[in-house]
């Protein structure tokens, strides 16, 4: 195959353009220089010659009308003699289609750009929030028909998500708040040693772990894990249109996919949050006895001292609450799934963000009452 | 209408978990025909496809594809082969973050280095060729409907002008509006461009309207490869149900109304 050609002749007045070889995609570029090279000035007839071109494409035939476009701009008259008429066809789909006119997504820059950013995210949280305290409402609608109507609860479903979210995360909740124990006393032994008061790194165990840590590492693990997993369990469905199926069978997708799910973290987050008190006390005491030399009685005799019942309860207080957070947004997120695939993946990233930030406010929010009670 | 052979499928044997799909599957496809490849619900129709244009490695028999070996052949090879024939998969396949002029750029943009006002004409003329009009070109996949985006699909697939072009169920979701409009539009550029066309489909009118040549997909290989008497014809079960139905009388019956 000849790579494309074109050779000008001038006779007098007509300038004869003879193309030659393959016009396509792999000359296109050095033809197309090549085209933007030529001068007619002055000639008055132009005549274009394909008898000896060997295959014409798309992007021969582009080439072909500019080269036509820029003739005749020059102020030549164009003739094409005796055409092949699958090089005509082609030629007359790219004459249809314009000049180049390609409409590009609108590109905003600068200062303009980003008052309108600020603008609509302000909006957007606005929005977001106005809707999602409206699902708050429709849960707790459905949640009171339920407890009117104990038989309208979904016994399998919520049974079948407290072993998914509850019991499959012990083993990670456990390990997760062990090595965060080990870590807390291992830093707090290096400066309280500085002191000679190493023994006060069991109340800093007991009470950071009890009020704050247990708890929040629970809710931060589980709405990474259940959170995520609900809205895309939810989301799929509403890709399938099985939400909207539901619908019209008469069925409360919220009665029936969020309030098993949401009572299921309220029923187990509490006791996760239990066993990872216990867990994160327990590599706590274990690094406390092998690198302060406290050992297990001292520790347990010291944790009773400096840490009450209260403490240990401030901190499970605060697990139904951050587990019907975490529920809500999970299912939230889920039902705004529209019915692309791609919205399940963006709207999963989103509802774990939104999750770990309200349970994070919620948490500061906790603190500030407490200290107002006094406790 | 019996060209050169441009897609040879000998001996192809398909096994996922379970029976074979296909089983000394024979088919040959000739230059410049329409091709339509039917067959029940799991016969192995888009695996079929996906064979022949490299996207799946038979377990035996051979497929060769503008002379190249489309199961043996090395990525080098494939790169070269895949410049000369475009795939329309089911819904369109578009890349959905880029735009559909963007979407018909991306082969382009990949196998030649071309100025970007050119690309920007050849997209175009695409764009018109498939009957899409040029505000079309700067929406997202999204904006579209089912039909502009197998239309959106049919221009990317034609991007670096193949000389095949494989359509796996062009006019499934289609209204029949639609799907006649989009039959038109393959038979149209077909003929002016001189494609070969291979296409997977279900609908009767299609074959009817635009197919040359059909193959029945059925145990395991090509029962019967021919026009549409030869179907007519033939007195497997299936073939029979398949070209007798009601629904098949109803569409001959079109077909040959406007032929008159």
């Amino acid at each position: 195959m000849d790579m494309g050609g074109l050779q000008i002749e001038q006779d007098g007045q007509t300038l004869r353009i003879l193309l030659s070889g393959v016009w396509g995609l792999p000359s296109a570029a050095g033809l197309d220089r090549r085209i933007a090279a030529i001068h007619a000035g002055g000639v008055r007839h132009a005549v274009i010659d394909t008898s000896g071109l060997e295959r014409l494409d798309t992007a021969g035939a582009v080439l072909l009308h500019r080269l036509w476009r820029r003739l005749a701009a020059q102020g030549a008259k164009v003739e094409w003699p005796a055409p092949r008429p699958e090089y005509r066809t082609l030629f007359d789909y790219v004459a249809d289609s314009g000049e180049g006119k390609v409409i590009r997504p609108p590109k905003e820059s600068g200062a303009l750009a980003l008052v309108a950013w600020v603008g609509w995210l302000t909006l957007f949280f606005l929005r977001e929030a106005r809707r999602f305290i409206a699902f708050i409402g429709r849960v707790a609608e459905s949640a009171a028909k339920v407890a009117l109507q104990p038989r309208r609860l979904r016994l399998t479903s919520m049974v079948h998500h407290m072993e998914e979210a509850g019991l499959r995360a012990i083993p990670i909740v456990g390990l997760l708040s062990f090595l965060i124990g080990v870590v807390m006393a291992y830093q707090g032994a290096d400066q309280l040693r500085r002191f000679g008061a190493e023994i006060f790194v069991v109340d800093l165990i007991g009470i950071s772990v009890l009020r704050e840590l247990g708890v929040l590492l629970t809710a931060i693990l589980i709405a990474g894990r259940s959170g995520s997993a609900f809205t895309a369990q939810i989301g799929t469905m509403k890709v399938n249109e099985e939400i909207a199926a539901m619908r019209i069978l008469g069925l409360d997708p919220v009665e029936i996919l969020v309030l098993p799910r949401m009572f299921a973290l309220i029923l187990t987050m509490p006791l996760l949050t239990f066993y990872a008190d216990i867990m994160g006390l327990f590599g706590g005491a274990i690094m406390a006895w092998s690198s302060l030399n406290i050992d297990l009685n001292l520790f347990a005799q010291r944790l009773q001292d400096a840490v009450s019942l209260k403490t240990f309860f401030v901190g499970l207080v605060k697990a139904p609450v951050f587990a019907a957070l975490i529920g809500m947004v999970g299912c939230y997120e889920g039902l705004r799934v529209k019915q692309d695939a791609a919205s399940v993946g963006r709207l999963t990233t989103r509802s774990v963000v939104q999750s770990i930030f309200l349970v994070i406010v919620v948490d500061a929010l906790f603190s500030i009452m407490f200290s107002i009670m006094g406790i | 209408m019996a060209g050169e052979v441009i897609v040879r499928v000998r001996g192809l044997v398909n096994r996922f978990d379970g029976p074979p799909v296909h089983d000394g599957l024979d088919l040959d496809i000739h230059r410049g025909e329409v091709l339509g490849v039917v067959g029940g619900s799991g016969t192995g129709k888009s695996v079929l496809l996906r064979t022949i244009i490299g996207l799946n490695r038979a377990r035996a028999g051979s497929v060769e594809l503008l002379g190249t070996d489309m199961i043996h052949g090395s990525e080098t090879e494939l790169r070269a082969a895949r410049q000369r024939f475009g795939v329309l998969f089911q819904d369109g396949a578009l890349f959905s973050s880029l735009t559909v002029i963007q979407n018909i750029q991306v082969p382009l943009r990949e196998f030649h280095h071309l100025p970007r006002d050119l690309l920007d004409e050849i997209a175009l003329a695409k764009l018109r060729m498939v009957g899409l009009p040029p505000d079309a070109g700067g929406k997202y996949p999204a904006e579209l409907s089912g039909g502009m985006r197998k239309r959106a699909g049919l221009a990317r697939a034609l991007a670096l002008d193949p000389e095949i072009v494989f359509l796996d169920e062009p006019t499934a979701g289609l209204d029949p509006i639609g799907a006649a409009a989009f039959d038109q539009l393959v038979r149209d550029l077909q003929q002016a461009l001189g494609l070969t066309v291979f296409m997977v489909t279900h609908d009767l009118d299609s074959l009817h309207a635009i197919c040359d040549r059909i193959a029945v997909l059925a145990e395991r290989r090509v029962l019967v490869a021919g026009p549409m008497e030869t179907m007519l014809k033939h007195d497997h079960p299936w073939v029979r149900e398949y070209f007798h139905g009601p629904r098949a009388r109803a569409a001959a019956v079109t077909a040959v109304l406007e032929e008159r």
